[in-house]
């Protein structure tokens, strides 16, 4: 795709917002329309358009697979340890209230560590598949589609 | 006169229903995939007038985004065009028509759109309303629901991701680094051709 001026430099453009954007759809979930799932594809998708756009070699170099192999089950262990968590100071199991002093603030943080969660491996997800498809071709010339 | 969501409404309807058309009558596969992700954004626009916005975040990331891009990369793992043509069975036809007549006979029965009386809005919605304002302080009660009341499924839904995502790596991902990489199923391909060659050069040696 070396020859896409038009391409990389919208692309260029666009993936610092769509990362912004993917950090507010997480952090602004407990507020506003979104969450862990929807940020996490969000945040996968820049991605993925630089991958698609710079190529999938120099994609590798910005998310190595080394990183991504440890994300993938990262966010799950967060949302079941977070779980775990609340067993051991006596509520129950995925019980955010006693996690801090009062419940509310309790809920608060439960809700923010595990939507983080979700967030973590649902990116790391998403990114793993498209690479897994991605890696099994060479690239194809403009020509053959 | 009617109201403009109304409106929005049909005009989504009719474009969803000649994608739909189109789709079904397109053999290069590649516009079919084009037309694929312009469906799922009109889904999305859709939600968006039902109010689900959250619904309609996901189909638009997801539906439109990604998952486009994953039928691209396994076109270019096989072949751009379909095969045969499939034939018209009268019997599917009419399977289809008398299913989709009892549906429709069926949608008067249900309750009114937004009906805060139905069935589905009387039983526990109405303490997940309350308490996601008194017992958890936020906002916004679709993540209330989804993080705090129902924590238990969300988890489960975050081990099938995690599942299907370590599924994906297991079986399709790693190949480069795989010393025997390129397994028959995919020296099958045309495209890979030369990927086989150089695999069979090592192998010699």
């Amino acid at each position: 795709m070396r020859h896409h001026l038009v391409l990389r430099v919208i692309a260029k453009m666009l993936i610092p917002f769509i990362l912004l954007f993917g950090l507010y759809v997480q952090f602004h979930g407990d507020f506003g329309p979104g969450g862990g799932f929807q940020a996490g594809v969000i945040f996968a998708a820049a991605f993925i358009l630089y991958a698609l756009v710079f190529g999938d070699d120099q994609a590798r170099k910005v998310v190595p697979d080394k990183a991504l192999i440890v994300l993938v089950p990262l966010g799950l262990i967060l949302y079941a340890v977070t779980g775990f968590y609340g067993l051991f100071l006596g509520g129950n199991f995925l019980d955010y209230n006693v996690l801090l002093n009062s419940p509310k603030a309790g809920q608060h943080i439960g809700i923010f560590i595990v939507e983080l969660g979700v967030g973590i491996t649902v990116a790391a997800v998403m990114i793993s598949i498209f690479r897994a498809y991605a890696g099994r071709t060479r690239a194809i010339d403009d020509e053959d589609w | 006169m009617p109201d403009i969501i109304t409106i929005v409404d049909i005009v989504l309807l009719a474009l969803l229903s000649i994608t739909a058309v189109a789709i079904l009558m397109m053999r290069h596969l590649f516009a079919v995939v084009a037309l694929t992700g312009a469906f799922s954004l009109l889904s999305a626009g859709l939600l968006v007038t039902l109010d689900a916005v959250d619904v309609a975040f996901t189909e638009a990331a997801v539906g439109a985004g990604i998952s486009t891009v994953l039928m691209l990369g396994t076109l270019a793992l096989t072949r751009r065009r379909e095969s045969r043509p499939p034939r018209l069975s009268p019997i599917g036809l009419l399977i289809i028509i008398i299913t989709g007549a009892a549906l429709i006979y069926a949608t008067p029965d249900m309750p009114k759109f937004g009906d805060p009386n139905a069935p589905s809005h009387q039983h526990i919605i109405p303490s997940y309303i309350k308490g996601s304002q008194d017992e958890i302080g936020i906002p916004n009660i679709v993540t209330s629901i989804l993080a705090s009341y129902r924590s238990f499924d969300t988890l489960g839904e975050v081990a099938v991701i995690f599942t299907a995502g370590m599924g994906v790596i297991i079986l399709l991902g790693r190949r480069r680094e795989d010393e025997h990489g390129y397994s028959e199923d995919v020296a099958a391909y045309p495209l890979v051709d030369e990927g086989k060659l150089e695999i069979d050069d090592e192998a010699e040696t």
